[in-house]
């Protein structure tokens, strides 16, 4: 077994409370051990640098059938950003980079776990071939329930258990991770071509409420145990005024307790939290709410949101969300796909460019910093760019580095060509918060991994757990002055070991070790009911037979299961 | 101005890949490091001195270099590619996408070229002698931001996609243009003095499009507002003028609504 110790780093594990001190990490078999379990081990001097455990991303499209219809439909987002560079297999584009990319890009930057946000459990098996070819990172995949007709047929009946026991069935069928909720209601909706802009609106046909459907689905999730929470995409994505909404899906988890085994102390998870924090009512008039908006967060223990932050790039939005990026290609008129599937859910797709000289764009940016500025507890907000809706991920590094510096925050603001506008309509210019390399921490490792319950894994560097570890050239004694300092640092880590693999070095992918999914098998009573409505919708309604819809084995690339046990 | 001059003795069996082969890349560089510049054949890197003799050292920048092509360059693609100044006079035919992606300088192709020429163009000058293939001046696949400025100017014919996606910037044709002129077009000109088949201006929301000749199959989505004079090339003439495409959104400016002019020759 290979031996591996990295010396004299200042590691920064907020899972075990270890802010900044100088220490040694021994590993050895693919996982973190006591340095005094090491005979002779190969040695990384770390002394000068900053040791985290590697990344955790809670919240990324990066695998799937939408993120291929943005890769097939925009060739120019690879036009000459296809270099021919030494590594083992083609990177190209950039905000839907190929999986390779994806892959070796997320290594770079330090990251070995990724949750893909939105799986359309039809389309599974294309979801497992792409993580299968995405390499080193280990990959999770989230199912859609909030527009399912078996969900929402079984929680207009308030028929939890039923719906527990789909749910086991679903994640099983699709080797999915956890609860995703998209725009609840509102993708149903549309097939109507309507939406459910507010929580209380009905959806057509199922006569239920978006409200009904969280709340059952919080249930339905806190009955089984599973490791993540409901993953919650709010109801009216991307408005002005949408603030109220939030704040009304917000308290659809009060009076949920958690229930696990994972060590999860969320019921709800709201994700790219900038998308549903804005008031006004026209983009003319948009303004931050994300006082309001982290006022409530900040006081209720129960809820972890992630930061979908701006990063003024062109990228391409994709989302299962259907209706909104139907209304998003109305306002720039640019190529777009959306799409329905069957029984479960709908998606689109819609290049889309967030430009420094547009005024919605800077006050979506400086909303999405808000959030992580005004929150109290850096472990229950992470660090993300709903990948690629909001920015690509790539831009981690520049996120990072506003977050950490005022100075990169003001010299971004000089590029903006509404600057008054924008600090009018939001209170960016009056933070002068800076976070500090723990509080990093907490949002992109430790955070994430405790609210995706994995946090046994991956997130931390105590011993037992997985040996990834991400070494940046960065002294925590000795910060750069220059901001851009922060961002090359995060940019290419100078050393990341994946299960015990030295995996990068110097910013270079130097080897590829097995990469895994993640996947959640929830063992439920056998439940009749829910066999013969399963067996019977297939028969009415599917385009696909019921033996030919579960995932086939040999869809799961090294799989890694968590048994949940509910009997 | 220091003068290059490329001789194709070896020819390759695949298509070569010439993107290296701009005054950029020649400028500030002797003969032997230009014969050492990579070319791809398929997936193959080879230095260029590989296929072509080279004589003459680059100038100091891209403004001062010119380069000459001699030998059947017909299967040599990317010439010029991405140019900023400059020179490159190609003395026969070339392959696709010469003067792709250009910004300034200019390059004069004495043959024919193929298909994708002067895409992406943003600035300069491409003067084709003989005919050119589809999607001259076109924007690349996918992309919505067509030809953004320059001058193409082809002596014969040209095949389909002309213009595509067409943003400034001017293209005459002398010959004959295929189907789909300026489709999806927010500005620039296309000149067509010979017969254009059809579906010209099609999803056009602003820009000029001139026909000397008949256009077989014109769009119903173009009107007839009237005649006008106007200036052409250097030339004055009498034309109907169309607009359109009306089944297409349109810009408003200052209160009147913008639409694609479409001027036949009378």
């Amino acid at each position: 077994m290979s031996e591996l110790l990295i010396r004299n780093g200042f590691v920064f594990d907020p899972l075990q409370g270890i802010k900044g001190d100088r220490m040694d990490i021994g590993i050895k078999g693919g996982k973190i051990v006591e340095t005094s379990a090491l005979n002779n081990p190969k040695t990384i001097d770390a002394a000068g640098m900053t040791v985290m455990a590697g990344g955790v991303d809670i919240h990324s499209h990066v695998v799937g059938p939408k993120v291929n219809v943005g890769r097939l439909f925009r060739p120019e987002d690879k036009l000459f950003k296809s270099p021919h560079k030494r590594c083992s297999r083609m990177e190209m584009g950039s905000s839907v980079p190929s999986t390779f990319k994806t892959g070796y890009d997320y290594a770079r930057m330090g990251y070995v776990f990724v949750n893909e946000a939105a799986m359309p459990p039809l389309h599974s098996p294309h979801v497992h071939e792409e993580i299968r070819d995405t390499p080193i990172i280990d990959n999770a995949a989230m199912p859609v329930f909030g527009n399912n007709w078996f969900t929402l047929e079984y929680l207009k009946n308030n028929e939890i258990e039923n719906n527990a026991a789909y749910t086991a069935w679903l994640l099983r069928a699709t080797r999915g991770f956890g609860i995703k909720v998209v725009n609840p209601g509102g993708s149903e909706a549309w097939g109507w071509g309507l939406n459910c802009l507010h929580i209380h609106d009905p959806v057509p046909y199922f006569d239920i409420t978006p409200a009904e459907i969280v709340k059952g689905l919080i249930e339905t999730n806190e009955r089984l145990g599973l490791p993540h929470s409901v993953h919650l995409h709010c109801n009216n994505l991307g408005n002005p005024g949408n603030y109220t909404d939030t704040l009304d899906s917000l308290r659809l988890a009060e009076g949920y307790t958690p229930k696990n085994d994972f060590g999860r102390e969320q019921v709800m998870h709201v994700t790219h939290l900038q998308f549903h924090a804005y008031g006004g009512d026209s983009w003319k008039n948009v303004e931050s709410r994300t006082k309001e908006i982290m006022d409530y967060v900040n006081a209720h223990d129960n809820i972890t949101v992630d930061m979908g932050q701006v990063t003024l790039d062109e990228t391409t939005t994709m989302t299962a969300d259907g209706p909104f990026e139907y209304h998003l290609r109305a306002g720039n008129n640019l190529k777009w796909a959306n799409v329905d599937v069957e029984l479960e859910t709908a998606a689109g797709v819609v290049p889309y460019i967030y430009s420094p000289k547009i005024k919605a764009s800077t006050v979506q940016w400086a909303v999405g910093l808000e959030l992580a500025l005004l929150a109290k507890d850096p472990m229950r907000i992470f660090l993300t760019t709903d990948h690629p809706n909001a920015g690509p991920f790539t831009r981690y590094p520049q996120v990072i580095a506003w977050l950490m510096s005022r100075a990169a925050r003001d010299e971004t603001m000089k590029t903006f060509k509404w600057l008054d506008r924008t600090i009018d309509a939001t209170s960016i210019d009056s933070i002068d918060r800076e976070l500090t390399l723990y509080e990093i921490a907490q949002m992109t490792r430790a955070g994430p991994a405790r609210a995706l319950g994995v946090s046994n894994m991956y997130g931390g560097l105590a011993p037992g757990m997985d040996a990834d570890i991400a070494v940046y050239a960065l002294n925590p004694g000795d910060m750069p002055s220059d901001p851009a300092g922060i961002e090359k640092a995060f940019s290419r880590c100078a050393w990341l070991v994946k299960d015990g693999v030295v995996t990068v070095r110097d910013g270079e992918v130097v080897s590829e070790p097995a990469k895994r999914t993640v996947w959640v098998d929830v063992k439920v009573p056998e439940n009749a009911q829910v066999q013969r409505d399963i067996y019977e919708h297939f028969l009415r309604h599917y385009s696909v037979k019921l033996d030919n819809y579960s995932l086939f084995e040999e869809h799961l690339h090294n799989s890694r299961v968590i048994e949940v046990d509910t009997t | 101005m220091k003068t290059v001059t490329l001789t194709l003795t070896n020819p390759s069996e695949l298509l070569l890949e010439g993107q290296n082969i701009t005054p950029d890349n020649f400028a500030g560089k002797k003969t032997a490091e230009i014969a050492a510049l990579d070319v791809w054949e398929g997936k193959q890197k080879s230095p260029l001195g590989k296929y072509f003799t080279i004589a003459g050292d680059g100038g100091a920048t891209a403004a001062e270099t010119k380069i000459v092509l001699l030998g059947d360059c017909t299967r040599v693609k990317r010439i010029g590619q991405q140019m900023t100044a400059g020179e490159i006079v190609i003395e026969g035919n070339a392959d696709m996408y010469i003067g792709g992606w250009m910004k300034g300088g200019k390059v004069h192709v004495k043959g024919n070229v193929d298909s994708f020429c002067g895409i992406g163009m943003e600035g300069g000058e491409l003067i084709v002698d003989g005919k050119a293939g589809c999607h001259l001046g076109s924007s690349p696949r996918g992309e919505w931001r067509g030809m953004k400025g320059g001058l193409i100017r082809v002596a014969g014919s040209v095949g389909s996609d002309t213009a595509t996606f067409i943003n400034g910037g001017t293209i005459i044709i002398g010959g004959a243009a295929d189907i789909h002129v300026s489709t999806h077009g927010e500005g620039g000109t296309v000149v067509i003095k010979g017969d254009a088949k059809g579906r010209v201006g099609g999803q056009m929301v602003k820009g000029d499009i001139y026909v000397y000749g008949t256009i077989e199959n014109p769009l119903p989505g173009f009107k007839m507002v009237g005649e006008v004079e106007q200036e052409v090339d250097g030339e004055i003439a009498l034309f109907a003028h169309h607009i359109g495409d009306l089944g297409e959104r349109h810009p408003v400016s200052k209160g009147k609504t913008v639409y694609a002019n479409l001027y036949t020759r009378l």
